[in-house]
């Protein structure tokens, strides 16, 4: 691709709308540069140059679809994402929740598990995960698949040691996961309360009621309609004074609900939902 | 974006030794500079905004950090925040990802040059400055290949040459200019 000129726009556009109507999947309110550099990236590791074509072969080969799926969404991440963020929630949020008999989470776009696993951990160490449940979900079954396994590489260990540290972990961080090889496992002890499960935040629906929703660095990737639509399913399901987590640049500035909730912590993106709408 | 105009966007890529580089360019522009400059400094993803607040001291335009779904607008310079890439959408507005790192980097040079031309094409002037790897050069064979001005600092002034000589071997870069240089051609193009 490097070599030849730019996509053309509407051949662009009617491969999303193609994929849309042959699949359900719907990429059409995707931000288009980060979606356009993706499926770039597909095409060049694929040896396919030309837009119409990766479109037809799409079209008639759903293993080679499901492919494409799961590199279109984006699945970097890393325990204690932003350790600000975590010591906030244990600062501000956490007893909040301690009131609560029984606490719902969602994780929505969790991607391969590491934020989940940072959750359940600082509940644990707060006496919370015991009474708590974490709805983990993701678009991308692979990386759920992985996140399920709870089995990470043992690259980045140094980074999540120091992460946890600096989100106010007071323990030693290893007595969490176990070595092996090239390799960490977080202990099972952890996942007892998680339940792992796909979910679409662009076409599916709310399935519970949550007293925190945390939901980081996926909506950059939407459109200012979509990022509303999702803002609308959090809304509705998340219980009166329950809490909302983003990512370090998103926010409910531009949003429609943004007057149906308080802001927490401006600078760590939490936010809550207020009881009554004036 | 003035349609009459000859450019649309300023964007320039810098890494090591950025600091002093960009405030040199920087000071001599007017508050009323016609063209928003978008900046990808690689940088220490702790420090969430004293880049800001230092080029902010240094410059006469107003000058923050760019955010997500933001209008891009003239006369404003626009820092990619720390650990994401910064990309541009049809509608002149920014969008940020925090997919993998491009040639180590993120915000990565080629991610934001790359989907600059898509947009400017023709109206695009990408500067490449100081630093000690390549990322930005593949970002200036797109921006010089959609009919957009390329330009790199000359590597003998540079603080890290790596960068902008990275960028000059591709043989896409039109302009090899000193820093004072790049300086006039900005306060040229204004007048345009």
């Amino acid at each position: 691709m490097m070599d030849s000129i730019d996509f053309d726009k509407k051949e662009f556009k009617d491969l999303l709308d193609s994929i849309h109507f042959i699949y359900g999947y719907d990429f059409t309110d995707y931000s288009e540069a980060s979606l356009r550099r993706r499926v770039e990236h597909f095409m060049i590791s694929r040896k396919i140059d030309d837009l119409t074509f990766l479109g037809r072969t799409l079209a008639k080969d759903e293993r080679f679809f499901a492919e494409f799926v799961l590199e279109m969404s984006v699945t970097v991440t890393t325990m204690f994402r932003d350790p600000a963020f975590y010591k906030s929630i244990r600062d501000h949020v956490v007893q909040r929740l301690a009131t609560y008999p029984f606490i719902k989470i969602w994780v929505a776009g969790c991607a391969t598990g590491q934020e989940v696993y940072s959750l359940a951990i600082l509940l644990e160490e707060e006496g919370l995960l015991s009474r708590s449940i974490i709805y983990a979900t993701d678009i991308n079954q692979k990386s759920l698949q992985i996140a399920k396994e709870g089995v990470y590489s043992i690259d980045n260990l140094k980074e999540y040691t120091l992460n946890y540290q600096k989100a106010g972990g007071a323990k030693s961080f290893s007595e969490y996961y176990k070595a092996k090889y090239n390799h960490v496992m977080f202990d099972k002890s952890l996942k007892q309360n998680i339940v792992f499960s796909p979910h679409n935040l662009a076409v599916d629906q709310s399935f519970n009621e949550f007293q925190l929703i945390i939901c980081r660095n996926v909506l950059i990737y939407f459109k200012q309609s979509l990022q509303n639509k999702v803002f609308d399913l959090f809304y509705e399901s998340l219980c009166p004074f329950g809490f909302l987590g983003l990512g370090n640049k998103e926010s409910l500035l531009f949003s429609d609900k943004k007057k149906h909730f308080d802001e927490i912590d401006k600078k760590e993106k939490i936010f809550m939902k207020k009881k009554h709408i004036s | 974006m003035n349609k009459n105009w000859k450019y649309g966007a300023v964007v320039i890529g810098v890494s090591a030794g950025g600091l002093n580089a960009v405030s040199f360019i920087l000071k001599k522009l007017p508050v009323d500079y016609k063209f928003p400059i978008i900046i990808i400094q690689h940088r220490n993803t702790e420090q969430r905004d004293l880049l800001e607040v230092i080029l902010q001291e240094k410059s006469k335009m107003k000058l923050k950090q760019a955010d997500e779904k933001e209008k891009i607008k003239g006369g404003i310079v626009y820092i990619a925040p720390p650990d994401y890439h910064l990309l541009i959408e049809n509608d002149h507005t920014f969008s940020l990802s925090s997919d993998v790192r491009v040639k180590f980097s993120r915000p990565s040079i080629d991610v934001l040059f790359e989907s600059a031309s898509y947009v400017y094409k023709e109206k695009l002037v990408g500067i490449i400055l100081t630093g000690a790897n390549s990322d930005g050069s593949d970002g200036t064979i797109r921006i010089s290949k959609n009919g957009g001005v390329t330009v790199a600092q000359n590597p003998d002034e540079a603080e890290f040459p790596f960068m902008p000589q990275a960028a000059i071997s591709t043989g896409y870069v039109k302009h090899v200019f000193s820093l004072a240089e790049i300086q006039k051609y900005l306060l040229k193009i204004n007048q345009e």
